[in-house]
């Protein structure tokens, strides 16, 4: 039972390890070990094209983290505690958008905006010279509406096990409204809402698939290194895949241990 | 009071709303209205109201075979494989390590898929596994770009999201039921299939259901690891929309794809809540 366990971490670590490993080679070939050096990660930190895509994927991030987080923490306030149809279509709103698979939603996403525009853009440019395209915007837009989802979901599921007596407290005691959100639900939210930003950013940060179809003529980071990994394995890839893997490992520890936090207030 | 309430709630509501309005259901919409469309001669999509893309289906047939035999194919070599580990997460290990343990089941998976598939290019090509196998004799063994290669891929990718509902469906068991049926007298075997296996069954059923889901619309895994060669729905969709720009065609494959899925879900809800499992049980997020 025991050797079994340990074989399958290996099988989960291996691949990993692998790639860690041969992003430090000081040779050319991606697929084996020849001496040790960092050159690899100076070589791809000195690229043009990596640098921008990788401002291009954090800022996307960023800002499609940030817009979910809020308007998801809003919806959740709003739905908890509410019961009938309203309540009804946006669980199933939710529902669909969670389950639906990535690729259908990005090219879903990539006709209705390629048909919207068309129908807008002559109309626009005439009027402001201005054109609509495809790029950060949609990418923010289809991966904000996933992670939205997710923030809903879990900032819901934290507001759910709040103590009313709290709130009838404070509103009894006279606190406004708003008074008794700052001072009361806020602070006990606030871990489920920065675990949901920090899961919109590494899911918007690490997602290809969406952004393969309504990226338009951005280039996100996971892009990249599909297309470098169409033309032939190289030891920057490792290189950058291994600082990928280090980054969202970083985040979603962070994350996790928010999450456990918040748990730990709940059981309280 | 009871008014304010409710234009407060509709306040917060309406951004998420618009949201869910402008970027999921009016795509949805577009999806379902062009599959009923023609391909327009310069690629894209031309109006009309035919049945043509949906009779076209079989075109794609190989796709859709690959995916409704690979999706569950690599669901059930997942579930193999996961469920010995997390009964020996549950049962076997010592609480001080068990939060480790699991913790470390987890965080493959929370790295991008896109740069753990790519690591099994180096492992199952020329200078890996196969490299291994000429040395003990077994010349010119394949590995990469074959169906192997892909079920490898979906296994190594989706393994932690079976882990997980399963060990909490054990974690869940209570031990006493074993104790109990080891003074009776019954053989460890036996207390197995009777007591752990079907009460772990809500574990598998949520586990098994959450890999289906994804599978079916994978696209990366197969793109990487099966070279073109073993492709699924979803390496068809981005041939169709980005490639050949066969728009009204991609609809009606994509509209395929969603019904197969929801018909496969609805029927599993069914056996679900058969065996009482709740959709709780998904802890990963």
């Amino acid at each position: 039972m025991r050797l079994y366990a340990l074989a399958v971490y290996a099988f989960l670590y291996l691949p990993i390890g692998i790639i860690a490993l041969f992003s430090f080679s000081a040779g050319r070939s991606a697929s084996s070990m020849q001496g040790f050096s960092l050159q690899w990660y100076g070589r791809a930190l000195n690229n043009p094209f990596v640098m921008e895509a990788l401002w291009t994927s954090v800022r996307v991030a960023f800002l499609s983290a940030l817009l979910a987080t809020l308007v998801g923490t809003m919806a959740a306030l709003a739905l908890t505690g509410m019961r009938g149809r309203m309540r009804a279509t946006f669980d199933l709103l939710v529902q669909i958008a969670v389950m639906i698979p990535g690729i259908v939603i990005g090219i879903a996403t990539l006709i209705a905006l390629v048909s919207v525009f068309g129908l807008v853009n002559p109309w626009l440019e005439a009027a402001t010279g201005w054109k609509l395209s495809l790029g950060a915007g949609s990418l923010i837009g289809a991966h904000g509406l996933f992670t939205m989802s997710l923030v809903v979901l879990l900032v819901r599921g934290r507001m759910e096990t709040l103590d009313p007596a709290l709130i009838e407290a404070s509103n009894d005691l006279g606190a406004t409204p708003f008074g008794t959100f700052r001072q009361v639900t806020l602070p006990q939210i606030l871990p489920a809402i920065l675990a949901g930003f920090l899961l919109a950013f590494t899911f918007s940060f690490d997602d290809f698939i969406i952004a393969f179809f309504v990226a338009g003529a951005e280039t996100t980071l996971p892009i990249y290194v599909f297309s470098s990994i169409r033309r032939g394995v190289t030891p920057e890839i490792n290189a950058i895949g291994t600082m990928v893997m280090a980054a969202s490992l970083t985040v979603l520890i962070v994350a996790q241990l928010l999450l456990r936090r918040s748990q730990a207030q709940q059981r309280r | 009071m009871a008014m304010t309430q409710f234009r407060a709630r509709a306040l917060l509501l309406t951004p998420a709303g618009l949201w869910y309005a402008a970027l999921l259901l009016l795509p949805l919409a577009v999806v379902l209205i062009f599959s009923f469309g023609e391909r327009s001669a310069i690629g894209g999509y031309a109006p009309g109201f035919t049945l043509e893309q949906y009779a076209n289906l079989p075109a794609r047939f190989a796709a859709f075979r690959n995916t409704m035999t690979l999706a569950p194919l690599g669901t059930v070599a997942s579930l193999l494989i996961a469920y010995p580990l997390a009964y020996f997460l549950a049962v076997r290990v010592s609480p001080k390590w068990k939060t480790m343990l699991l913790v470390l089941v987890i965080v493959p998976f929370w790295t991008s898929i896109l740069i753990r598939s790519y690591a099994w290019i180096f492992l199952l090509g020329g200078k890996g596994i196969p490299a291994l196998l000429a040395q003990i004799g077994l010349d010119d063994v394949r590995l990469l770009n074959t169906p192997f290669a892909v079920l490898v891929g979906i296994v190594y990718g989706y393994l932690p999201l079976m882990v997980f509902p399963i060990y909490v469906a054990l974690e869940k068991l209570d031990k006493r039921l074993l104790e109990a049926a080891a003074d009776l007298g019954t053989p460890p075997w036996r207390a197995f299939l009777q007591i752990t296996l079907p009460l772990s069954m809500p574990g598998v059923l949520t586990g098994s259901m959450l890999v289906f889901i994804l599978l079916m619309g994978e696209f990366l895994i197969p793109a990487i690891l099966g070279g073109g060669k073993v492709f699924f729905v979803g390496n068809a969709l981005v041939d169709l929309f980005l490639q050949s720009r066969n728009w009204a065609f991609g609809s009606a494959v994509a509209v395929a794809l969603v019904v197969i899925m929801l018909i496969t879900v609805a029927l599993y809800t069914r056996a679900v809540k058969r065996f009482g499992a709740s959709r709780d049980d998904v802890g990963l997020m």
